[in-house]
């Protein structure tokens, strides 16, 4: 077990206090080594924080208030920001969405590769070279020899996203976090890219969180999926069972909204937009958009229903099928 | 198919390079080649391509937001090149535009109002009550309750800001509207949404869609007629149907390949092409698509092959089709 | 709660009382010394007439020269601030003095910001040649220095308020030229003027609905704060005597014919006029300075 997240609750204090976002409020899933969870959501469901909280880089405001977050057996949010950054790079990897701001335009594409081997591993000289080769040649960067010569702004964005994920592979890390990395790449770079990662996944036994709100790349890249929403996990479950028979109308909705090729049936839409967190509705969170809505939805949060084939969903209609879990 | 709203043929832009500063010659990105295209009325045409590939260049030209460097784009027959006074103020009353990001379209300071007003004011007399009649109208039409006439753009969500550029669009009838990734800064459970309304104001309304994206799946469900750019130059137009059963340039055929599947079970074919789409400053030879296609015959890197006429309707160009 | 609403939820027009709440929220958020400070002035603008106790221009009668203020040995209620060398309430000018101050100061401002604002607009707007021409303009109107061209502007063409007014506002256009072309540029690029040309608005309709609307802010936050520096410019320039012509009574005027008596002893002939003029250039930089990050674009939820 590479990840264990138990009831995370983060949440941002904005005016003094006077304001509480729920960004993240009781998310719990596990990781294995070697498998890949996608965490999709759209903007406001608190994927993105529920990473940063992860490695422990919240923006000021907001604060991890309770729940574990236990990384190869460590709780990390008992970590001074000295252990976690010994532990950031190295052992925990991130790739984020833009690489023009997770690459440094004024230093080499060698000397950025090469950082984490440098510092975490104390690789030097020829030992460090090959390295850094080695690396780009695992993210299939042609010429490395002399590519690492050069500088970010004289690479096209599909090799930029490479090398940033080759810089993450360079601490050798046992678990990569990858926020929407392929959002910003044209269809066919972001294929490629996609199996680079899954290659590299199945060559080194990495655990990887794929951060999305595109379904597709799920059905691509991920074994198990969460689905969140609202700052929480209204669905989680193995790929196939969300994809087959999925149990929240939340998701339910989602699917149907994907255009399928070959397809011209109207698309299902779900009415209303994706809510404020500063200002969610009572009860469940997703009930003013839901099709299958219920009075009770209105005034009580569903908790965990466990309807057997390994998914678990926050729905008052597995209510009456199932007892509580 | 009755005469065409839009008809392009041969439309070339090429942008001067200039040389370097101590000799080297002066080069031009030709970022459109050569591209034909037509839009029936009340049909929409998708146009699809990575970056690099001048969809965005060709709308600017059919918006004459940039004039071309030869070709002609007619709109219902006319020359768009040669309107003037009255008749450009026409063609702008006819054709309009709506933007990828729904955050700069609206002007900040402006209410929803005289946002969707605005041709109206441009092109018609009409007087105060008439406006505010149509500009109702048409919020209806994107599903928007007249009340939202007196806010301001940054009291809305993402989705509704699009529903207000495409109400803004439809204000003075127009027939036919440029959408260029109109979805693709969308939250996905509002993308069905915008699809859905911009489908039934086709059916409803009559009015032709040029609808740029790159999302595959989503340019075949709504376009009725696909083309394919690649470099500058167009390699396959087809039926989307047709299209998506049967794609015959290898480029189209990466682009399925690369496509994102829609069940975990659903691998595709074939493994992703390699390699990057190059410069335009420096064009391979002979086909632009050969470097990277794995279908490549010596042919392909001396001559550039033709659009041609297939059986089933659609074009392609690409020798192995010869 | 009762129904789920019957489609998405959209924004509504917030009712009266709910905007009237806004506003009175934003007000108390304002810089408090500022605010009084100005309006403390503007009063004593407004109300000179009925607050001053004497006419400015004419010596108190039954009063001395050079009474001191009324705490003072030798000062007397009657004419609280003291008089100056002819006798006159020194009160009563600083009172009057205000509404040359003030008027100079915003009207000089907006002739200043008109003109900027207007060039600043044609030169990132309309581009090529005119752009070319104007910023040339201004770079060399901004080579000489303001003070000493105001000075010389006001000899050529004698001094009268109207005249000062026209004068300052030609001598300070150039900042706003400056500022409010490299904003039109950046609008410029913009996706909704784009649009707005698409749908065949003509420059000046642009200008009019979409250009100018959205540099007002950064207008407004520049007045504010050109306020303070043309009324120092009109100081200066009654200090030096081409300025608003007595006997209409001017704190830098007052500055001027204290300039004997300072060493003399007479104090309050120097630093009350000095004081005014120190509070209200005080004033008006706190409430420029607060409107700017009040009305900073990034701070706004757009």
């Amino acid at each position: 077990m590479v990840l264990q997240v138990a009831g995370l609750q983060t949440y941002f204090f904005t005016f003094g206090g006077a304001r509480v976002v729920k960004a993240v409020d009781d998310v719990s899933f596990t990781l294995r080594e070697g498998e890949t969870l996608g965490l999709v959501g759209e903007s406001g469901s608190g994927k993105t924080t529920t990473c940063l909280s992860i490695v422990g880089l919240l923006p000021g405001a907001g604060r991890i208030v309770g729940g574990r977050v236990l990384f190869e057996g460590e709780d990390l949010t008992r970590k001074s920001q000295r252990e976690l950054r010994r532990i950031r790079g190295r052992r925990i990897a991130v790739i984020l969405q833009d690489p023009m701001a997770s690459l440094n335009p004024l230093f080499t594409i060698f000397r950025q590769v090469a950082e984490p081997a440098f510092f975490h591993q104390h690789l030097r000289g020829r030992s460090l070279r090959d390295r850094v080769q080695g690396l780009l040649r695992a993210v299939r960067i042609p010429s490395p020899e002399w590519r690492m010569r050069e500088y970010p702004h004289q690479m096209s964005g599909g090799m930029r996203q490479r090398i940033v994920g080759a810089i993450a592979l360079a601490g050798g890390p046992k678990l990569v976090i990858a926020d929407e990395p392929t959002t910003n790449l044209d269809v066919t770079i972001q294929a490629q890219y996609l199996d680079l990662l899954k290659d590299i996944q199945r060559e080194t036994g990495v655990a990887l969180i794929f951060v999305t709100h595109n379904l597709g790349i799920v059905a691509k890249m991920c074994d198990r999926v969460a689905v969140m929403y609202a700052g929480k996990i209204v669905e989680q479950a193995p790929v196939r069972q969300l994809f087959d028979a999925p149990k929240h109308p939340y998701t339910r909705a989602l699917l149907g909204s994907m255009p399928k090729l070959g397809n011209k049936e109207p698309l299902y839409s779900i009415r209303g937009q994706p809510p404020n967190p500063a200002d969610l509705p009572g009860g469940c969170a997703f009930h003013p958009r839901c099709p299958e809505v219920m009075s009770r939805c209105m005034t009580e949060e569903p908790p965990e229903f466990r309807p057997g084939d390994g998914s678990v969903a926050r729905c008052w209609l597995l209510n009456d099928v199932l007892s509580r879990s | 198919m009755s005469s065409p709203v839009l008809e392009v043929r041969s439309l070339t832009k090429h942008f001067p390079v200039r040389g370097r500063l101590f000799g080297g010659p002066a080069t031009s990105v030709k970022a459109v080649d050569g591209v034909d295209l037509t839009i029936g009325a009340g049909e929409t045409l998708g146009l699809i391509g990575e970056s690099g590939c001048g969809k965005t260049t060709t709308s600017k030209l059919i918006l004459r937001q940039e004039t071309p460097t030869s070709g002609t784009i007619r709109f219902e027959g006319r020359d768009i090149a040669s309107l003037q006074g009255a008749d450009l103020m026409a063609y702008r009353r006819a054709v309009q535009v709506v933007f990828q990001d729904p955050f700069s379209s609206l002007s900040p300071r402006m209410r929803v109002r005289d946002i969707v007003a605005e041709p109206l004011e441009i092109h018609t007399d009409l007087p105060r009550e008439g406006v505010d009649e149509r500009v109702r109208e048409v919020l209806a039409l994107v599903g928007l309750p007249p009340d939202v006439a007196p806010l301001f753009p940054h009291e809305f969500s993402g989705g509704q800001r699009q529903r207000i550029a495409i109400a803004r669009a439809l204000a003075t009838h127009t027939r036919l509207i440029v959408l260029d990734e109109p979805v693709s800064a969308l939250d996905v459970s509002v993308r069905a949404q915008i699809i859905n309304q911009l489908e039934g104001l086709q059916r409803s309304l009559g009015v032709s869609y040029l609808f740029i994206g790159h999302d595959l799946a989503t340019v075949a469900h709504i376009s009725q007629r696909i083309a394919v750019m690649y470099l500058g130059k167009i390699v396959e137009t087809a039926e989307s149907d047709a299209l998506c059963a049967q794609p015959m340039h290898p480029y189209t055929k990466a682009l399925f390949a690369a496509a994102l599947p829609s069940h975990p079970d659903e691998q595709p074919h074939e493994r992703a092409i390699t390699g990057e789409v190059p410069s335009a400053l420096a064009l391979p030879s002979g086909c632009r698509f050969h470097p990277r296609c794995p279908s490549a015959m010596p042919v392909c890197s001396q001559v550039e092959p033709v659009l041609r006429r297939r059986d089933n309707g659609g074009e392609v160009a690409c020798h192995l089709y010869e | 709660m009762a129904t789920v609403p019957a489609d998405t939820r959209f924004p509504t027009r917030r009712s009266a009382t709910g905007r009237v709440r806004a506003m009175v929220k934003a007000t108390r958020e304002a810089p408090l010394i500022a605010v009084v400070i100005l309006g403390g002035l503007i009063l004593a603008a407004l109300l000179a007439d009925v607050l001053a106790p004497y006419d400015p221009t004419l010596p108190v009668k039954g009063a001395e020269m050079f009474v001191p203020p009324f705490w003072m040995e030798g000062g007397s209620l009657a004419t609280p601030l003291g008089t100056d060398f002819q006798g006159r309430d020194i009160l009563s000018r600083l009172l009057y003095g205000a509404r040359v101050s003030l008027l100079v100061g915003l009207m000089g401002t907006l002739v200043a910001g008109g003109i900027g604002t207007a060039l600043g607009i044609l030169a990132g707007y309309v581009g090529g040649w005119v752009d070319q021409v104007i910023m040339r303009v201004t770079d060399a109107w901004l080579a000489l220095p303001a003070i000493v061209f105001a000075i010389f502007l006001a000899a050529m063409v004698g001094p009268s308020m109207w005249n000062i007014i026209v004068i300052l506002g030609a001598v300070y256009w150039t900042r706003y030229a400056r500022v409010i072309r490299g904003e039109v540029l950046t609008l410029r690029e913009r996706d909704f003027v784009k649009l707005a040309e698409i749908a065949g608005a003509s420059r000046l309709r642009v200008i009019r609905k979409h250009i100018l609307p959205n540099v007002m802010n950064t207008a407004t936050v520049l007045a504010s704060l050109t306020v303070g520096v043309v009324i120092i410019a009109e100081a200066s320039l009654s200090f030096l005597g081409v300025g608003v012509p007595p006997p209409q009574p001017a704190w830098g005027l007052m500055l001027s014919e204290a300039r004997p008596t300072l060493m003399a002893g007479q104090w309050w002939l120097t630093v009350f006029p000095g004081a005014c003029i120190l509070l209200i250039v005080l004033a008006t930089q706190l409430f420029g300075d607060w409107l700017r990050v009040r009305l900073d674009p990034q701070l706004r939820n757009l």
